[in-house]
């Protein structure tokens, strides 16, 4: 299970962001995405989860073996934390979701909405919904937002679990996770304005699209 | 699939999900229509069916924004997106979770509201016939249009500008099953019509709103 990137080139709105990106996770591994606000680390993870096309270049991962989790966490504020997670343990096929609520200390809130839960306890929720997916490769756009530090540890074990499980991971993150972890810096492929202006021009549509 | 389906409904049933909505706004639109245009039985008993499509097709009209641009507003297409589930499946699924909860509500309860309009006794089984055959292609019709607008803020107005002309052909065959079953005269041909629109939507527009989704979501 490992996820290659070569020579990746991505835009944001029709305007190329990063160009010329090329690495490797491999299975039992997690890569750090560090870049300042705005260089584009949430459009390469929306990229590589397949949301949106690359302009050039390739994403390479097995099929079916990525699970995405973004900024927001995807919650139904009606239904139970126990809803929630068999929801998408049912979509992913995976039947049980007592590791999941063990995993993030989620079992004495399993019959409260969604809704009535706090920010930190939302999130630990959207964060064991991968555990659900039973997929191998994690791609986690700032996973530790409003976590206190308790859920921070509850979080960076989640991930050693399955990176010892023979997973791996795409974290973008600014905070240190005490993980073993190999950092990917995206500053240095800020996509040049303009050498990119005729790629841009040529494939006019796409600003429309 | 399946387990999209049982949430789908769980979330319309569940509090702030709408269920009643449309129902209501049948149930306000019937009930108003009499005191409208007077009270004469023969000239009621004439409009009633034209009315009780117009109402279903409205009421229909007015929980369709809420098709995806909740899944949107939460995240959960994005997720919904990488999932195992085919986008297409996961378009038919919404279109049939929302024709169980708008649609099949408005044919069940239109022989009920047809007597405030003085519906005449043989048009109740063509009125509940042709909803039943016309409704299921409002909803597919309608997610088709909310995958459109999906992520625009108040995207409604033109929701309803893409998709009330789309729906023009199913109101026209479906009040006319109606008026000609009430006349006693042949159904056959708008019945065929209206079957047609309805599986010919089923089966292409799918593709058209799965499309049009994954193009909203880059």
């Amino acid at each position: 299970m490992t996820l290659t990137v070569t020579d990746l080139t991505i835009s944001r709105g029709g305007i190329p962001v990063l160009e010329g990106l090329h690495f490797t996770l491999e299975a039992g591994r997690a890569l750090v995405l560090r870049g300042p606000n705005g260089v584009g680390k949430t459009t390469l993870l929306r990229t590589i989860a397949g949301l949106q096309p690359p302009v050039s270049g390739d994403v390479d991962a097995p099929p079916e073996s990525m699970a995405y989790a973004a900024h927001s966490d995807g919650l139904k504020a009606t239904l139970s934390v126990a809803e929630n997670l068999a929801f998408w343990a049912d979509v992913f096929g995976t039947k049980s979701i007592e590791a999941a609520l063990d995993g993030f200390k989620l079992r004495e809130l399993m019959d409260r909405p969604a809704g009535g839960l706090s920010a930190g306890q939302k999130r630990r929720l959207g964060l064991a919904r991968l555990l659900v997916t039973g997929r191998p490769i994690w791609i986690l756009d700032e996973p530790t937002v409003s976590l206190d530090v308790e859920s921070v540890a509850l979080f960076a074990n989640a991930v050693r679990a399955h990176l010892a499980g023979g997973g791996s991971a795409l974290i973008a993150t600014h905070i240190d996770l005490g993980l073993e972890a190999d950092v990917f810096d995206v500053g240095p492929y800020r996509a040049k304005a303009t050498s990119n202006h005729d790629s841009f021009s040529g494939d006019f549509d796409e600003g429309f699209l | 699939m399946i387990a999209l389906v049982v949430r789908d409904l769980r979330l319309a049933m569940r509090a702030g999900g709408g269920f009643g909505l449309g129902l209501a706004f049948f149930l306000i639109v019937t009930v108003l229509v009499p005191f409208g245009v007077g009270p004469e039985s023969t000239l009621l008993s004439k409009i009633a069916p034209g009315i009780l499509w117009i109402g279903a097709l409205l009421a229909c009209l007015l929980s369709l924004d809420r098709i995806f641009a909740l899944d949107w507003e939460d995240g959960s297409l994005d997720l919904l997106a990488t999932s195992p589930l085919p986008m297409e499946g996961v378009v038919s699924i919404k279109a049939l979770a929302h024709w169980v909860t708008t649609g099949l509500p408005l044919c069940l309860s239109a022989p009920l509201f047809g007597v405030l309009l003085h519906l005449p006794d043989q048009g109740h089984k063509w009125v509940v016939l042709s909803l039943l055959i016309g409704t299921p292609a409002l909803s597919v019709i309608g997610t088709f249009g909310s995958a459109l607008t999906v992520g625009l803020k108040r995207g409604g107005l033109l929701l309803s500008l893409l998709v009330l002309p789309l729906y023009v052909p199913t109101l026209i065959f479906g009040a006319e099953v109606a008026r000609r079953g009430i006349e006693g005269l042949s159904t056959a041909t708008p019945l065929l019509m209206l079957g047609g629109i309805t599986f010919g939507t089923i089966a292409l527009l799918p593709f058209a709103s799965a499309l049009v989704l994954r193009v909203n979501l880059r």
